[in-house]
Formats: structure tokens, C-alpha cells, sequence
């Protein structure tokens, strides 16, 4: 290195050095000489440290520390983080996706679209194309996400408790069923729920087909089971059936709660709803409801009838003879049934005869016969083919199944969903029964008192994780597109375990679902035919065609005699939320309040306020229930407009293996259901237990106090005085203030919310929830009275205790124009927006609650403790990147979904443009059935939520404490009948 | 015939036991005190005499529930404020209902230090330390309530006027803001008047203490008091400026609290006869305080011949007249309801009167209206145990009342679907219990370590301080 030579400098060490080479002989040899050996050595940065120079050495040191510091950055973090090497086409962080798909609800599909963040799915929301609900949603679909995301799932495959892999458990299967085949698979089984799913059904069939001694067995405890005996009764064969409400005049519910719970509730709410509303409200349907307890159908009626269960099944004989189908001559009811027939008979064929799912086939046998008989049939009642593959008797199935367990018949029994060992009918002995199966296998999304009982597990994944197909309420088929790739290793769709059954090793579902429709959809071009079914979320003109279905008989004789009054009779039903219980571990759905009662966590033994006195009950009290000697412990709710001498439980209750939300809560009422009494029986005996068990409702007022929350009148007073709501408001002028005015120039954001139109099915509540990250308190902090809700949906009665009217009245924050709440605030932590939002700033808030206190209608809502869960893993995957997740000590309440809002308006002024009317939709616009709910710019008078503030029904609630709240109501109508009052 | 003269023969002669003069009880000062006397008396408590099993029995009850509250502290910051019973509706509880009871206490001191030193009421002079040091403790123990009742205890100071980083401000609209300016005035100025005022006392002890280090200590708090008369002149300009500045706050502080329930829109807070009733309250309440100390205390340390029946009379009346105010306020109130005619603020004095807590308020009605006409009469006025009893029985019903006003208006406001009813919890009571031990403790500790009754001014009030050597009437 001649550089080194050429400054001159001689190191010492050099010299010195015994093994350097003093001596030259010439230039070349010298500078060889002095040629270090490694010469970065001596290169000039290391030189120059011997030279000491303080300013050196602490250009160095600082030099060195940089360094060292970048290396620092540059350390990866020890946990495993993925590397966004290859971003998905298309995929833009903070800008969600959405896709359509459908959810299993009440068995059936409802189609959503899902909204995905970054392959998160975060909200469901309705398909707008999809029949079941027009892109509304149901509870049970917004609320689908907490059972992904259940950190209590089931993850593994587990054999007798001991986790096994997929490949351990298809060797036990072969070695299981090696000799049952050999026999053509007598002794083997599979119990499924009902089927609506095409593939899944020619999946079983292949199975059947493959061991032809097998047999299939259905069960679903809330199934229609009525429904299908009544058809098999009245036309020979099980048609489907479903009601077109947007064309009838009049509707009588048979304890039908078709608006706000069962099959099709969000169609029918929706159609219900836009028939109430028709010509400037003026044209309203007519609603009688005929029920054995409080339904938030009933709540809507114009006339509602409370009946014991068992005598509804006699009042629609009296009103089926009264509308000349041969019925039941006797005439108890010959007040109602009269003039009921004379209405019906004013609206032929514009009129529903509709029975619950729940009561008896001879009310749905002479349902059918009326509605035939009103000629109805084919054009408010539809009848089609069934949507399930095979049906059959249920009860039968599984008693059949059940006996043949128990005679050890029964080798390799294959669960796929459901859980039988908890809601099989109490005189079944399903779980001795399962032990005596060899090999018995429950796939199913949780780890539950079924899977307790078998031998082995599978993990099923969540309809968002894996393909598959169902049919809607009208036979609309759905292809079922995931969202995200199983959460879980070990979970598997029933396809793919029944396809690994029929070939080893068994395909994907997506290539068992795109080879049934490839074969079925007769298409050319099956590509595209496949890309749009999938895209649109359900298969073009699926729905199943009209069928012609005649009554082949006279409605059956009489009901049997009415059983003796001091007799207390019971009624079962589905839960509105739980539904048979397959939603015990949804938090969500837990804390939901109960439509009428208002309760969360909890069933409860509901008694009619005169038969709870007669019993010397108070509300909540804790009694011991039994029938026939089976008895169950639960806390008495004294319900307005509950039958008399009548009882009524919700099914759905009472797990002890469902996972930390659903242990626990309430009671199970499939402890005193028995196969010959599923829907009701008499001779409910009580006890009273010492012990109390409160039961947690998130309203203890019901009743409004003379006040003027809900505006109400019937149609017919409307029309004579449209100004009548006006007449009772006192909204103080404007300039009645000191302060100048304030003029909203841009967005003026109102929300008009429509009375006459909510049928109080808490669809909006759980959307909120979805939306807006609001966390679940559990139980003890209900009865704190310290739920979340932003929305909530408070109902009213109103009348005589026993035979009340109901009123719902949906109240989200008010964002009063004069805010009280923002006045009080210390530090300036809620402020108003120039939009008009009362925006509320978490970070700047420090808990002093003096907002709360100040609102005349307490909607803020408060962090008591760290009520939001900050550390399971799977919850936060659900959290809508959107909004905030609130931490303890801070107040929060509804934001009108002000994220949404500012979505919009970035949107429409990057393309330079006023956001449209119905750009934004609040999440409980977005869910509402009925459309009871619309948001919009109140500045500009031809959107819709202007229109709507200008109807006569308008009013602000509490108009008179002059906040100017932006929420307004349009007053509740209803349509009583005239000859009634008579 | 004075009244004094009817006393009976039995009463007279108590009052002559006790040093006081038996034919004019009511004389501020005993007939035997002198500055010797005076000097003596007051700077033994805290020097040389033995301290009572008394002082032992309630600082070990002090610090017994002192201990709770710092308990019920902790686990309120480290779970939350919903360890208490407070939800929605009632969002506020029991720790604003402790917070304007023991800032309504403070204002009998003050009242006392400051307002009857401009009237020129020389009876005040022996009581006035102890009422203003029960000032300072209950306004401290009342401070205490605003700050941790926060769901954010920890930025409570974003509260405060302050140049941050944020650029936000506090809003000046809000009551709470005008709140936090009230108290920690009141507190400053109470606490700056107190401490004044003992300069001189402080100096005396300094003179008598009987060990180095109690004359060092005693010597640094009296910041060289020399007794020099510049020394007083200085002083006692001081001193009435600062009472000048106090008296208004005897008014404004509680008229601003007041303020954190008329400036809202609930009926049973929005009410524009608050400010008065308010500050009639606090009057009424602090005056219980002070009796219910000074009787005890009188008794214990034997300070009859400084504390007479004259102060625990004059006390007496002045609850009387205050605790008059608020029968009317309470009677007013419904009639304003009435005569508005808001079905609201009607329904309101419906849910107190016959709600679900009604018992609360008839128990404001007994405790604070009719228990206390027996101040009527001269004989529970001028007897130590019944005007303990009743001064007890104010302090309880004062407590209920604000109770009554916070939680009982909250739990039923407009929307009937949100109406719930407060249910306390363990730790409700444990801050409010907690809170109470504070006050003890602290109190104590001053009966202890500093002079209970000012020397000085007590001083003032005897013959030879006067021109014309008259005793004080």
C-alpha cells in the first residue's frame, strides 16, 4: 500500500518490531519494508487514535454510539412478525373490503356482506340483493362475529380429552368402520341439524349411498316442526311456507313473532313495516296479535289477544268456523272472532292467517285451511317445495336414534352440529344413550356438552372460515365464501369431514362446493356463473317457484277441551337471541336486552301480574319450577300482557359447558321438555327457594309516568287532525338566548327515527355494538346498571297490566344543537362540531361524569372500569380499525357513527362533490329491518331525512327543555279497528 | 331579670365550679383569666400537661378509619371509580355528597375568623383558631372527593389553566372549573389566615417551650416573632386584610358550588334558590362542627373559662337562624315547583316525598327542621349535652341532605326508562367513614402541637388590654 509510505509516517511499533524489515536494498524492497500486513491496521482512521486528539476520539466515540444505535434498529423483535413482502393486489391499508356471503340463521341463510380489514372480518351487514332481508340484518347475523372470534371455540381434535390430528382420527375411523361396512353400515348414523345446504345434503346421500344400511337422523330442537306435521296433515307433503306481507291488509298472528324473531323476521318486519307506512302513512295495514305471552309482535298489534297457549288452538277453530271452514262450534271468543272474520272477509286475499312456529299443527292446519279459505294462497301466503334435502319427522328421528342407542345398535354415530345432549327432549335419555356407542364423533364450533359425551371431537369452522351453501326462506341458495382462513388448525367443515368419509384423503370445501355446483348449475360457462353467484352472494332466480297447494282435508276436529284453569300451563319457546341455544357463549347476544322485558343474561319464568299475585310472588322471585316431576330453579319476571294462569320459559338456557359467557346464565327449560309436550304442558307446580338470584334488566321503569317520550294515536285521529303532535309540542323559539345565532352552512347531520315502523328487534343495538367497539360488562355490572349500549331500545307499556299496549322507542344520543352535556364538561372533552355532532374526545376526558348527569336522556355512557377486554388475542381482531377502543374512567356515547361520516365526506371531496343522500348510513340505519331508522343532511331539503322532519309526525322529544336535539321522532300510528271500540 | 338571673340554683352553681361567673354565664371571658392565666392555660395543652387518654382515644380512632380511606384510595385507583355505587343515572354519589357537606363545614370557620372579626364580634376570639383550623381540614378532606371521584384521577390537573403542549384549555363555561378556582382560593387564603393569625402564639410557645428541639420548631414556624409593636401593628393590618378578603368567600365559595347544580338542567339541581340555601346550609352544617368539637374538646382540656356559655349560646342561635333558612328553602321549594308548574320539577317533589328514597327525605326534614327548634330553647342552647346532641343530629341530616339533593334528583330525571336507584357500596361508605378519619387525625394533631385557642386575641379581650380597663360583655 504505497499510501501509507508516501505521508511519511514511520509507526513506532514498526521499527521496533524484531519481525519487521529494517533494511533496504532498494526503493521497492523499502516500501515492501514498510507495507503493513493488514493494512487497515494502519490505515488513517486507526492511526489517528493514537494521535489522542480529544476532538478525535469524541468525533469517534460519537461516531461509534450512531452506529451502534443503528444496529439497534435494525434488531428484528423477537416474536414471529410477518413480513408484508407480497402485499394482495389490491389490498389498501385502512380501506376495508367487503364481500358478499351468507349466514346461517334460525337454520336458515340470510345473505351479508361482510367488511373485511385487512383480512380481518370486522362488521356484517344485510346483502341488499339478497331476499331474506334486503340489506337489513338480523340480530343473529350482526352478532355472528363474537362466535368467530369466541376465544372459547373449540381448536383442537380431541379424542376422549386428548388432542389428536386430523390424520389420527381418519386411521380411528377407518379402523371404526371397517367392520360396520362390511355389514353395508348397519350400526352406523349421522345426526345432523336440519339440512338447507345442496351440497352438504348430496354429500350425506353419498354417504348413504356408500353404506346403504346407514340412516340419516335430523334435529333441531326450535324447528318447525309444527309446520311440517300440519303440511304433511293438510296437502299430503311438507310444503314450505311463507307470507308476503307487503300486500296484506290484515294480519292475524297466531302467537306467531314473525316481525322480531324466527325464520324470514327480517323480510317480513321489512315488508310488514312498508305496508304500514303506505301514502303519506294514511293507508295502514292491520295488525291482531293472538298470543300466549309478550312478543315485541304483540307489542306492535293493534288489538292484541293474550291466550294460554292452549287455548289459541281454540280460538282459531272459533275463527275458522266463524270464516265458514268447519272448525269449533263453540263460542268463547265470539267478540274477537267476529269481527275479526268480518275484517278478514273485507280483505280477501289481501290478508295473513300466520302460526307460530311454536304452536300446535292443528293451528297451522287451520291456518292453511283460512288463508285457503280467504284466498289468500299464492298471493299473501306462498307455498313451496321444502328447503331442507330431506324432510322428515324430527322428534321421531331422534327418538328413533335415541332408542337405538340405547340398545347398543347404534356402533359409529356421527354428530355434525347441533348438540343433542343438551336440548334433546328430556324423556329421550340421548346422553346413557351416546355412551354406548363405540365410536361416536361431534363436530361442532365449540367443545360442548355433546362433545363432553363423545369419544371424539372435530372443531368445526365458522361459515366466515370455510365454503359452503344454504337456502334462504324462499329456497334462495347462497354460495358461503370465507372471510379468513380458519382461526384454528384443527378445524374442519362438515364437508370436508363427510367427503373424508366417503374418499381418503378428502378434498378442500371449497373444491367440494365448486364440483356439486359445477355438476348442478347446467351452465355453459360455469367460470362465470360460479364468479357471480359468488360475487352477488346468492345464485341468480334460486328461489324455489310457487306451488299449487290445495287443503286435501277439512281442518281437524275441535281441540280437545280446554284443561282446568287452576291448572298452570307452560309454554316453551326459542329464545329471541339464544334461539335453541347454539348462541349461549355470544357475548353479544348475552348482554342484548330482551326485547319486552329488558333482561340480558339471563331466561327468566315469566307470570302474568295477576297470576304472580295470586302465587304471592314479586318480580324476581326465585322459585323451583317442575312438571311431572322434573324441576328447574329460576327467578320469576312478572310480564305485562302475559296470559293468565299461563307460564312461559325460554329454551336456550342453562349451559354448563358452552365457555365463560354462556356457563351459568339462566336456566335450562329443555330439562322439563318432553317429546310429547315440546311446545306446552299443564300442571306447572312452584316453589319457593330461599336463596335469591336477581336478575339483571337495563330498564327498571316501564312505564312513561303520563309523560310524553312516545307520541301516539291511531291513523283514523291523524287523518282528521294531522297537526295533532304539533298541538302537544312546546319547543321554545330560537332566539330565546343571549348567545348570537349559529349557522350551519355545510352538513346540518339529523337522524329521524320512525315509531310507527320499530318493531323492537335490537338489530341496530348489536350493530352499534359492532361498529363502535363497545364492550360487554357482563351480568354483575347490568344489575350495576352499568351497560354499554350506545343505542338502546326502551319499551313501554301502557294500559291495564294484564292486556297492555307496547311502545318502542330506539334512543341513541340526541346531539342536541344546545348541548347540556358540553356546557358542563370542565375540560372541554365533549365539544360540538360545526356539522352540529356533539363529538365526544376520549383522550381529553377525565371522568367526571357531569355530562351524564346532565343529559335529559342519559345515553352517555361510562368506562366504570376497564370494561373493554385489552388482552384476548381473538377479540381484537373483530375491532373496527375505525374507532376508538375506549380504556377506563372515560365517558362515551353514540357518534351518529362519525367515522362513517368522515369516510364519506373524504370521499366525495376528493371527487368534489356534496355527499348524497343515503352516502351515509349509520350502522343502526344499515341493520334496521323496517327502515325506521334514517340519517341524513338536514340542510338540504330534498334528502330524505329533511323530508321526514317536515311530516305532521315529527317531534323532538322534551322538546320543551329547548336543547334542539337533531334526533327526532315521527309518531307511533296504529290502526285499531273502529268495530272494537264498540 | 336578665334570663340569666332565672338559671336555677343547681345550674349556678355548676357554672361557678366551672370558673364562670355564675350570675353572668355568658360573660366571653371568665372573671378570673388573666394574660398570665390566659398563656398558661392555652401553651400547657401543648408543652407540659399530660396528654388525655381522651387525644389518645380519638387520634387511635382517627387514624383507625384514616387507614380505611387510604384503602379505599388505593383501590379506587387501582380498580376504578365503579368500586362505588355510582352508575348511570346516578352518576355522582356519594363522594360529591361528602364533598359539598365538608366544604359547607369549612364555612362556619371562616365565617367566624373572618366575618365576625369585621363585625367586631370579640366572642369570636376564643374560638376562632379551632373553627378555622376545622376549616382548613374540612375543605381538605372536602378537596379530596372532586379529585378522585375522577374516572382519570391522574389528569386531574387538565382541570387547570396551563400552557401545555395540547394548546386546550379548560372550559371556562363549566361550573367544575369555577369550582376548582373557588376551593383552592378558599383553601389558600383560610390556610394563610389561620397560620397568620398564630404567628404571635406560636412565638409564645417558642418562649415556653421546654425542650431545644420544641423552641427550634416553634421558633422557625413563628418566623421571629418578637412581639415588637411594629410586629403587631403589621400583624393586625394583615390580619384584617386577609379577613377582608376571606368574608366575601364565605359567601362566593359555596354560592359556586351551588353553581355545579343550578347550571344544569335537572330538576331538583336547576334551581335559582340555591346559592342562599347553599350557603345557609353550609353555615348551619359548619356551626354543627363546631360545636360538636368544642364541646367535647372544653370539656376534656377544661377550657369552660375561655369557651363560655356565651360562644356555645351565640353558636346555638346562629344555627337557629340558618338552619331556619333552609325550613324555608325546603317549604319554597315545592311551591316554586308548584307555580312553575314543570311536570318534571312536580314530579320531582313527588319522588322525594313519596319515592323509592323518600326516607331520605324525611329524614332532612326531622334532622335538620324539626330536631333543631330545640335551639328555641335557652336551656338546650346553653347545655354542653343537648347541643352536642342536636349539633350531631345537623351534621347528619346536612349529610342526607345533600344526599338527598344529589342522588335522589339524579335517580329519576326526565326519561323514566333510565330511573334507578342509587345502592351504596362498602367503598362508598369506607371513603366517606375514611374521610372522617382524616379530619380526626388531623385535628387532632392540631389540638396537640398547636395552640387551640388564640392567646393572643384572648388577650385582647381582658381588662387590661382595654383603655379603660373595662371587661368584655
Amino acid at each position: 500500500m504505497s499510501n501509507s509510505a508516501n505521508h511519511g509516517f514511520v509507526p513506532i511499533e514498526a521499527l521496533t518490531n524484531s519481525t519487521a524489515r529494517p533494511y533496504w536494498r532498494n526503493l521497492a524492497d523499502r516500501d515492501a519494508a514498510f507495507t503493513p500486513e493488514e493494512p487497515e491496521q494502519f490505515s488513517e482512521e486507526g492511526v489517528a487514535i493514537s494521535e489522542a486528539s480529544r476532538r478525535r476520539f469524541l468525533s469517534l466515540m460519537a461516531g461509534s454510539l450512531a452506529l451502534a444505535g443503528l444496529t439497534g434498529c435494525t434488531r428484528q423483535p423477537v416474536e414471529t412478525i410477518m413480513p408484508y413482502v407480497e402485499p394482495p393486489e389490491n389490498v389498501i391499508p385502512g380501506k376495508p373490503k367487503y364481500y358478499a356471503t351468507a349466514a346461517p340463521v334460525n337454520g336458515i341463510a340470510e345473505g351479508v356482506i361482510v367488511e373485511s380489514h385487512l383480512g380481518r372480518p370486522t362488521k356484517v351487514e344485510g346483502n341488499p340483493d339478497h331476499p331474506a332481508n334486503f340489506g337489513a340484518s338480523s340480530v343473529h347475523s350482526q352478532a355472528c362475529l363474537m362466535d368467530l372470534y369466541d376465544p372459547d371455540r373449540s381448536k383442537d381434535i380431541l379424542n376422549l380429552g386428548v388432542g389428536q390430528s386430523w390424520d389420527a382420527f381418519q386411521i380411528a375411523w377407518e379402523k371404526a368402520i371397517a367392520p360396520v361396512a362390511a355389514r353395508h353400515g348397519a350400526g352406523f348414523r349421522i345426526l345432523t341439524e336440519t339440512v338447507v345446504s345442496p351440497t352438504l345434503g348430496a354429500q350425506i346421500q353419498a354417504v348413504l349411498k356408500k353404506y346403504p344400511a346407514a340412516q340419516w337422523h335430523q334435529y333441531d330442537p326450535a324447528g318447525p316442526h309444527s309446520a311440517r306435521a300440519a303440511a304433511m296433515a293438510t296437502f299430503g307433503r311438507p310444503v314450505n311456507t311463507y307470507y308476503k306481507f307487503d300486500s296484506a291488509d290484515v294480519v292475524v298472528s297466531l302467537d306467531a313473532d314473525f316481525l322480531a324473531c324466527g325464520r324470514a323476521s327480517t323480510r317480513y318486519a321489512r315488508d310488514f313495516s312498508l305496508r304500514r307506512r303506505r301514502n303519506g302513512r294514511t293507508d295502514m295495514n292491520r295488525l291482531y296479535v293472538i298470543e300466549s305471552t309478550m312478543t315485541a309482535t304483540g307489542g306492535k298489534a293493534d288489538h292484541r289477544l293474550p291466550l294460554r297457549y292452549s287455548e289459541i288452538e281454540r280460538f282459531a277453530a272459533e275463527l275458522a268456523a266463524a270464516l265458514g271452514v268447519p272448525g269449533s262450534s263453540s263460542q268463547n271468543y265470539q267478540f274477537w272472532t267476529s269481527r275479526l272474520a268480518r275484517d278478514l272477509q273485507a280483505h280477501k286475499g289481501a290478508c295473513v292467517i300466520i302460526p307460530g312456529e311454536h304452536q300446535s299443527p292443528a293451528v297451522h292446519s287451520l291456518a292453511h285451511a283460512m288463508n285457503a279459505a280467504l284466498g289468500n294462497t299464492g298471493k299473501t301466503v306462498i307455498y313451496t317445495e321444502p328447503l331442507e334435502v330431506q324432510p322428515v319427522d324430527q322428534i321421531a328421528s331422534l327418538r328413533q336414534l335415541a332408542r337405538d342407542m340405547n340398545a347398543g345398535q347404534v356402533e359409529v354415530l356421527l354428530i355434525l352440529g347441533g348438540n343433542p345432549v343438551y336440548n334433546a327432549p328430556a324423556d329421550f335419555d340421548f346422553a346413557q344413550g351416546l355412551e354406548r356407542v363405540k365410536m361416536s364423533i361431534h363436530a361442532g364450533l365449540h367443545f360442548d356438552e355433546t362433545s363432553l359425551k363423545t369419544t371424539w371431537h372435530i372443531p368445526e369452522t365458522h361459515f366466515l372460515e370455510d365454503w359452503g351453501d344454504a337456502r334462504a326462506f324462499d329456497g334462495t341458495i347462497s354460495i358461503i365464501q370465507p372471510l379468513i382462513q380458519p382461526l384454528y388448525d384443527g378445524a374442519h367443515s362438515q364437508l370436508q369431514i363427510l367427503d373424508a368419509i366417503l374418499q381418503f384423503p378428502g378434498r378442500t370445501s371449497y373444491e367440494i362446493v365448486r364440483a356439486y355446483w359445477s355438476a348442478q348449475s347446467g351452465n355453459k360457462d360455469f367460470e362465470q356463473w360460479w364468479r357471480k353467484s359468488v360475487h352477488d352472494g346468492l345464485i341468480a332466480n334460486s328461489a324455489l317457484p310457487p306451488v299449487n297447494a290445495a287443503p286435501k282435508s277439512a281442518a281437524p276436529a275441535a281441540a280437545s277441551a280446554a284443561p282446568a284453569v287452576e291448572l298452570l300451563e307452560i309454554s316453551f319457546r326459542p329464545d329471541v337471541y339464544m334461539y335453541d341455544g347454539r348462541y349461549a357463549n355470544n357475548m353479544w347476544l348475552q348482554e342484548l336486552p330482551h326485547p319486552m322485558t329488558k333482561l340480558t343474561w339471563d331466561n327468566a319464568i315469566y307470570l302474568s301480574p295477576k297470576t304472580a299475585a295470586r302465587l304471592h310472588f314479586d318480580n324476581q322471585q326465585h322459585v323451583e319450577l317442575s312438571l311431572n316431576g322434573r324441576s328447574v330453579w329460576g327467578s320469576v319476571w312478572i310480564l305485562p300482557g302475559q296470559p293468565d294462569n299461563s307460564v312461559a320459559v325460554e329454551l336456550g338456557w342453562g349451559r354448563w359447558h358452552s365457555g365463560r359467557a354462556g356457563n351459568g346464565a339462566g336456566f335450562n327449560a329443555y330439562l322439563l321438555r318432553t317429546s310429547d309436550a315440546l311446545w306446552a304442558a299443564n300442571g306447572v307446580q312452584f316453589k319457593k327457594l330461599d336463596t335469591p338470584y336477581p336478575l339483571a334488566t337495563t330498564q327498571m321503569q316501564q312505564y312513561m309516568e303520563g309523560r310524553k317520550v312516545v307520541i301516539e294515536n291511531t291513523v283514523d285521529y291523524y287523518k282528521k287532525h294531522p297537526n295533532f303532535v304539533a298541538d302537544t309540542q312546546y319547543e321554545p323559539k330560537e332566539n330565546l338566548t343571549l348567545y348570537p345565532h349559529w349557522d350551519y352552512r355545510g352538513y346540518a347531520w339529523a337522524l329521524s327515527i320512525d315509531l310507527t315502523a320499530c318493531v323492537n328487534c335490537q338489530a341496530c343495538v348489536i350493530a352499534c355494538q359492532a361498529e363502535n367497539n363497545i364492550p360487554v360488562v357482563g351480568k354483575e355490572q347490568v344489575l350495576a346498571r352499568r351497560a354499554m349500549h350506545w343505542l338502546r331500545i326502551d319499551t313501554y307499556y301502557k294500559g291495564v297490566p294484564g292486556e297492555p299496549t307496547a311502545y318502542y322507542c330506539p334512543v341513541p344520543c340526541m346531539q342536541c344543537e344546545n348541548a347540556p352535556c358540553e356546557l358542563v364538561c370542565p375540560v372541554q372533552a365533549t365539544n360540538h362540531s360545526s356539522e352540529g355532532l356533539n363529538d365526544m374526545v376520549y383522550n381529553r376526558c377525565i371522568g367526571t361524569r357531569y355530562c351524564s348527569n346532565n343529559c335529559p336522556w342519559k345515553v352517555r355512557r361510562f368506562n366504570f372500569f376497564l370494561f373493554q377486554d385489552w388482552t384476548t388475542e381473538t377479540w381484537k381482531l373483530q375491532r373496527n380499525p375505525d374507532v376508538s377502543v375506549r380504556s377506563r374512567g372515560v365517558m362515551e356515547k353514540c357518534t351518529y357513527c362519525v367515522q362513517r361520516i368522515r369516510e364519506a365526506e373524504i370521499r366525495a371531496e376528493v371527487e368534489d362533490r356534496y355527499v348524497r343522500d343515503g352516502e351515509i348510513q349509520t350502522a343502526c340505519q344499515q341493520a334496521c329491518p323496517t327502515q325506521a331508522i334514517v340519517f341524513g343532511d338536514k340542510n338540504n331539503p330534498d334528502n330524505r331525512v329533511s323530508k321526514l322532519k317536515a311530516e305532521n309526525l315529527n317531534y323532538h322529544m322534551y322538546a320543551e327543555l329547548n336543547t334542539r336535539p337533531r334526533t327526532s321522532y315521527l309518531a307511533e300510528l296504529r290502526n285499531p279497528n273502529p268495530e272494537f271500540l264498540s | 331579670m336578665t334570663v340569666e338571673e332565672r338559671a336555677p340554683i343547681e345550674e349556678r352553681q355548676r357554672h361557678a365550679d366551672r370558673g364562670l361567673d355564675p350570675n353572668n354565664p355568658l360573660r366571653v371571658v371568665a372573671p378570673s383569666t388573666t394574660f398570665e392565666t390566659v398563656s398558661e392555660q392555652i401553651s400547657s395543652i401543648v408543652l407540659t400537661r399530660k396528654v388525655p387518654l381522651f387525644w389518645w382515644c380519638a387520634f387511635g380512632f382517627g387514624v383507625f378509619l384514616l387507614i380505611w380511606f387510604i384503602i379505599a384510595i388505593t383501590w379506587l385507583l387501582a380498580k376504578g371509580v365503579g368500586i362505588w355505587g355510582i352508575e348511570i343515572p346516578n352518576a355522582w354519589g356519594f363522594a360529591i355528597t361528602n364533598f359539598v357537606w365538608w366544604i359547607g363545614i369549612g364555612h362556619a370557620g371562616t365565617l367566624i375568623s373572618a366575618f365576625l372579626l369585621l363585625l367586631r364580634q370579640t366572642w369570636r376570639n376564643s374560638i376562632n383558631r379551632f373553627a378555622e383550623a376545622m376549616t382548613i381540614f374540612a375543605v381538605m378532606c372536602a378537596g379530596m372527593f372532586p379529585l378522585f371521584h375522577l374516572g382519570r384521577a391522574w389528569i386531574f390537573y387538565w382541570i387547570l389553566p396551563y400552557p401545555n403542549t395540547m394548546t386546550a384549555q379548560p372550559n371556562f363555561r363549566s361550573p367544575l372549573v369555577w369550582d376548582v378556582f373557588a376551593v383552592s382560593t378558599y383553601f389558600t387564603i383560610s390556610l394563610l389566615f389561620w397560620y397568620l393569625g398564630m404567628v404571635p402564639d406560636l412565638a409564645t410557645l417558642r418562649d415556653r417551650a421546654t425542650s431545644r428541639f420544641k423552641k427550634g420548631v416553634y421558633g422557625i414556624m413563628s418566623f421571629g416573632w418578637r412581639g415588637a409593636s411594629h410586629h403587631w401593628k403589621y400583624h393586625q393590618s394583615a390580619c384584617l386584610l386577609l379577613a377582608g378578603l376571606a368574608t366575601p368567600l364565605v359567601l362566593s365559595v359555596h354560592t359556586v358550588v351551588s353553581f355545579d347544580f343550578t347550571i344544569a338542567i335537572l330538576p331538583g339541581w336547576h334551581s335559582t334558590i340555591f346559592p342562599p340555601y347553599f350557603v345557609a346550609g353550609a353555615i348551619y352544617s359548619g356551626f354543627a362542627m363546631v360545636l360538636a368539637l368544642c364541646i367535647p374538646i372544653r370539656a376534656v382540656y377544661g377550657l369552660h373559662n375561655l369557651i363560655t356559655v356565651r360562644h356555645l349560646n351565640n353558636c346555638a342561635k346562629l344555627m337557629l337562624a340558618t338552619g331556619l333558612v333552609l325550613a324555608y328553602t325546603y317549604a319554597i321549594e315545592p311551591f316554586t315547583s308548584w307555580y312553575g308548574g314543570s311536570e318534571f320539577e312536580l314530579a320531582l317533589v313527588h319522588n322525594r316525598a313519596v319515592g323509592p328514597q323518600a326516607w331520605a327525605y324525611w329524614l332532612v326534614i326531622l334532622l335538620n327542621v324539626v330536631i333543631p327548634q330545640a335551639l328555641w330553647f335557652y336551656k338546650v342552647r346553653t347545655r354542653p349535652v343537648p347541643l352536642f346532641l342536636v349539633s350531631c343530629v345537623v351534621l347528619v341530616g346536612m349529610w342526607v341532605e345533600r344526599y338527598m339533593i344529589i342522588v335522589v334528583s339524579l335517580g329519576r330525571d326526565f326519561l323514566p326508562s333510565s330511573w334507578a336507584n342509587f345502592v351504596a357500596t362498602f367503598w362508598d361508605n369506607a371513603t366517606l367513614y375514611g374521610s372522617v378519619g382524616l379530619f380526626i387525625t388531623l385535628f387532632m394533631l392540631f389540638v396537640r402541637y398547636l395552640p387551640m385557642i388564640s392567646m393572643a386575641e384572648v388577650r385582647e379581650l381582658l381588662p387590661f388590654s382595654r383603655p379603660g380597663g373595662g371587661t368584655e360583655k
